[in-house]
């Protein structure tokens, strides 16, 4: 400080000296009233940056998990936040556009025979069992699909409830597609950011201590976070140079591959082998059987669920890869574990549609005769009358397929969650619980030998969510309900789960980072979502709406609800247009329009990575060279100096 | 708090608003705290420029600089004769290269300077083991401290003569994304 204030004071004498009265006056107020303004400008940008950092729900917590456990268990929990994001605007959308113009504007409940309790189960609808189950009081309600009527306006403001329905739906969807992908997008550009790995170490070294930490505990977990980087970076540097024996690794991974696809064969054919079961228990009836027979089926899924993935792991051991590519593996063959027990649950589902839709036509049967019977000696047949005011409770019920669909979704959602959080409190905080204080009258020491405190299970949440949400994205067309009961379940979830990892869980022996971008999650979310969306837009398209229930009911087909629109909404050129432009003839030659762009964008970003590698090795390069110049023009100048002595 | 202050004459003020990136108020606000640490040893009269002098225990003690592991080193690199005892002109000018309105290559020529354990103008392997020890309060093995020095010597000493130089390290943190970020002391709340 003192070389600076003599400095200055030189300084301060030269200017004086030499410049006089140049810059004095004017031009200085205005000068020192633009540094005041620049100065409040970055106070305001601060606080607000501040402000919306603090806005970001549950911050905090994943700082502090990221500090103890690393980067690969804060992702679960940042994907989960993610997730919890979209599930909100899918609540926003089934919610407002739906629950909740049915529920103002509607008829009310008891008015019409969809939206009301059939007389004979009355006695038990509103049993806590029965509401559990999502039949009786909570069936005839907004909830599902079937208590929707199909008038073409309601209300006042001529709401358009069967398209809104079936836009919202339509909607949701493409959200999700759109959505993903923007996100995937993203992260793939940050992922191309190749400076990640040029100066890794010497960042971490330099530049990972916060300065700002004023605080011990944030200290503490600032500590614990620096050392876990350090052990990450160390494992991916010794990684790379392992020296491996090829031909004995290459057998084991053939053998650990083998045996993970008989596992997957096994638990393919046991699904099949219970569905059957259940199937010919439905025939006979299911009062005869107990309640695991009733519930056969998602017990053993959910048994399945629970013990596979931990086989998988024992079989992983074999196989010795980088801990990053053997989570990708064990994610990679879970997965294929729950494709096969969807598409057992939805072949099950159409089996049941099926049956339904053969029992729709018996009962339209014996409703024509159950009429017939009203009338009965009182009005002779072909004079119009004013019908005889029956109860609505009285009406024969059609066997309404679409609600029947939304509640095993919900009910497969529910039992989902259950599992979930009863496999957390007795596989983790139990086993925690009992390790901590049988410790002391046991054998052997239980805390570093079997069973020890569990880790965090990153593949086997992670796939669990993104089921999860293909249940969902499945199921929310047929019961509105859903995106709510998700958004509560994932609000839940997210307290549950951390206060378990940072209660019962310990880190993990060798902690890797996860790949710096989520695009591994991304990509199977994306293919969960194709997946889901098939079954969905087929029964939309191909199946006909039961005939007295939902919005739908009447039409031969549900999508017919956008040509009646166009036809009674929209003037006629509109429609003659619309015509014109669903022409297949337009309509191919635009796809393979959009698939030439698509294949030219790709090859320009691939182009454009492989320039941006290049230009870094030269100025690398250019560095080190112009480094050697410096060096020998100061040895140049040095012995030039040395001569002149 | 008005516009009477008579801890500083105008000049004083006015030098130490050039030399630091301060206004006038912070100046006086750093004063403040400055004197906090001994009331009884800093008096409030600084127009006779009068010779004090902070041990570094003291300094070591304040909140912003508590925790962190650096803090001696930073203390020894402002004072005047590197053993951490520091007048008030060194203070400001830590703050003032702490703040946030320093730019770049100043906070990177003080960094190394902290990171110079042994005031050899090198980081060299030694320095970079007393780094990694302090930051991660000892926890990692020898070989493991071993190893990272032994990458970051391998990543950005460019001239090969097995330290960092001063350019070295420049080189290498002017481009880090938390650089800004981290190298920076919190905003001083107002103490009166």
């Amino acid at each position: 400080m003192k070389k600076k204030l003599s400095v200055l004071k030189e300084a301060q004498l030269f200017v004086e000296k030499f410049e006089g009265a140049l810059g004095k006056g004017k031009g200085k107020k205005f000068y020192a009233y633009k540094v005041m303004m620049t100065k409040k400008w970055m106070k305001f940008q601060r606080d607000f940056e501040n402000f919306k950092t603090a806005c970001i729900p549950w911050e905090m917590k994943i700082k502090e998990i990221e500090s103890h456990f690393g980067s690969s268990v804060a992702s679960y929990f940042i994907f989960l936040r993610w997730m919890y994001g979209i599930n909100m605007i899918l609540f926003g959308l089934t919610f407002g556009l739906v629950m909740v113009p049915e529920a103002l504007m509607g008829k009310p409940y008891g008015s019409l025979p969809r939206k009301t309790v059939p007389r004979a189960e009355e006695a038990s609808a509103m049993n806590f069992a029965t509401l559990w189950d999502f039949s009786g009081f909570a069936q005839y309600s907004v909830l599902f699909y079937g208590y929707y009527n199909n008038q073409r306006t309601i209300g006042w403001l001529k709401f358009r409830m069967p398209l809104s329905y079936f836009l919202v739906g339509v909607g949701t969807i493409g959200y999700s597609f759109m959505i993903v992908i923007r996100t995937m997008a993203r992260n793939a550009n940050e992922d191309g950011g190749g400076d990640d790995t040029s100066f890794n170490f010497s960042w971490k070294m330099f530049t990972s201590w916060d300065y700002l930490i004023g605080n011990p505990e944030t200290a503490d977990n600032k500590f614990a976070s620096i050392t876990t980087s350090f052990k990450e970076a160390i494992v991916e540097e010794q990684e790379s140079r392992k020296e491996e024996n090829i031909h004995l690794t290459r057998f084991l991974r053939v053998l650990a591959n083998f045996l993970a696809l008989c596992t997957l064969a096994g638990s393919g054919y046991l699904i099949f082998f219970v569905v059957r079961r259940s199937q010919k228990f439905a025939l006979e009836g299911l009062e005869n059987y107990g309640w695991w027979e009733r519930n056969e089926v998602n017990m053993v899924m959910s048994l399945l669920g629970m013990f596979c993935p931990t086989l998988f792991d024992v079989i992983s051991s074999l196989e010795n890869y980088h801990p990053r590519i053997a989570l990708r593996w064990q994610l990679g063959r879970i997965f294929a574990l729950f494709l096969g027990n969807l598409y057992t649950f939805i072949i099950a589902l159409m089996d049941e549609i099926n049956l339904k839709l053969e029992e729709e036509k018996i009962v339209k049967y014996n409703m024509s005769i159950w009429e017939a019977n009203l009338y009965n000696g009182t009005i002779p047949e072909n004079s119009t009358a004013p019908p005889i005011q029956v109860d609505p409770a009285d009406v024969p019920r059609g066997p309404c397929w679409e609600t029947m669909v939304g509640q095993e979704f919900v009910r497969l959602t529910v039992s989902d969650t259950m599992t979930t959080y009863i496999t957390i409190l007795i596989g983790d905080f139990l086993r925690a619980v009992f390790v901590r204080f049988f410790n002391y009258c046991w054998c052997w020491d239980l805390e570093y030998g079997f069973p020890s405190y569990s880790e965090f299970d990153i593949s086997g949440n992670v796939l669990g969510l993104i089921f999860n949400q293909g249940m969902i994205w499945m199921g929310s067309f047929y019961a509105p309900c859903l995106p709510a009961i998700n958004v509560f379940r994932l609000h839940t979830s997210m307290y549950l789960q951390c206060w378990a990892v940072m209660c019962c869980n310990v880190p993990q022996e060798r902690v890797f980072k996860a790949s710096r971008s989520n695009n591994f999650y991304m990509a199977m979310l994306l293919f969960i979502l194709f997946l889901s969306t098939l079954p969905a837009v087929y029964t939309i398209v191909s199946i006909p709406p039961s005939f007295d229930c939902g919005p739908f009911s009447g039409k031969t087909r549900m999508f017919e609800v956008i040509s009646e629109t166009l036809e009674h909404d929209f003037p006629s050129w509109f429609g003659k247009v619309f015509g014109y432009a669903s022409n297949p003839g337009l309509i191919l030659p635009f796809i393979l329009l959009m698939v030439t762009i698509l294949f030219l964008e790709w090859s320009k970003a691939k182009i454009l990575k492989i320039d941006k590698e290049k230009k870094k090795k030269k100025e690398r390069r250019k560095i080190q060279g112009k480094m050697r110049q410096n060096r020998e023009k100061s040895i140049c100048r040095l012995i030039i100096y040395c001569l002149h002595q | 708090m008005g516009n009477k202050q008579t801890v500083f004459t105008p000049e004083q003020l006015d030098a130490y608003q050039d030399c630091t990136f301060f206004t006038r108020k912070e100046i006086l606000r750093l004063f403040y705290r400055y004197r906090d640490l001994a009331p009884q040893l800093v008096p409030l009269d600084y127009t006779d420029k009068p010779d004090v002098t902070l041990p570094y225990e003291l300094i070591g003690s304040m909140p912003e600089l508590k925790d962190n592991p650096f803090r001696q080193r930073i203390a020894e690199v402002f004072s005047e004769n590197g053993d951490g005892n520091m007048t008030l002109d060194d203070f400001l000018d830590m703050f003032s290269v702490l703040s946030e309105m320093a730019p770049r290559d100043l906070k990177a020529y003080y960094a190394f300077k902290i990171y110079d354990f042994n005031n050899d103008d090198y980081i060299c392997k030694s320095d970079l083991e007393k780094t990694v020890n302090k930051l991660t309060r000892n926890e990692l093995t020898p070989e493991e401290v071993s190893l990272v020095c032994e990458k970051v010597i391998y990543e950005a000493d460019v001239d090969n003569d097995g330290k960092l130089s001063l350019e070295d390290f420049q080189h290498m943190i002017i481009r880090a994304p938390d650089f800004l970020s981290h190298y920076r002391s919190p905003r001083f709340p107002d103490s009166f």
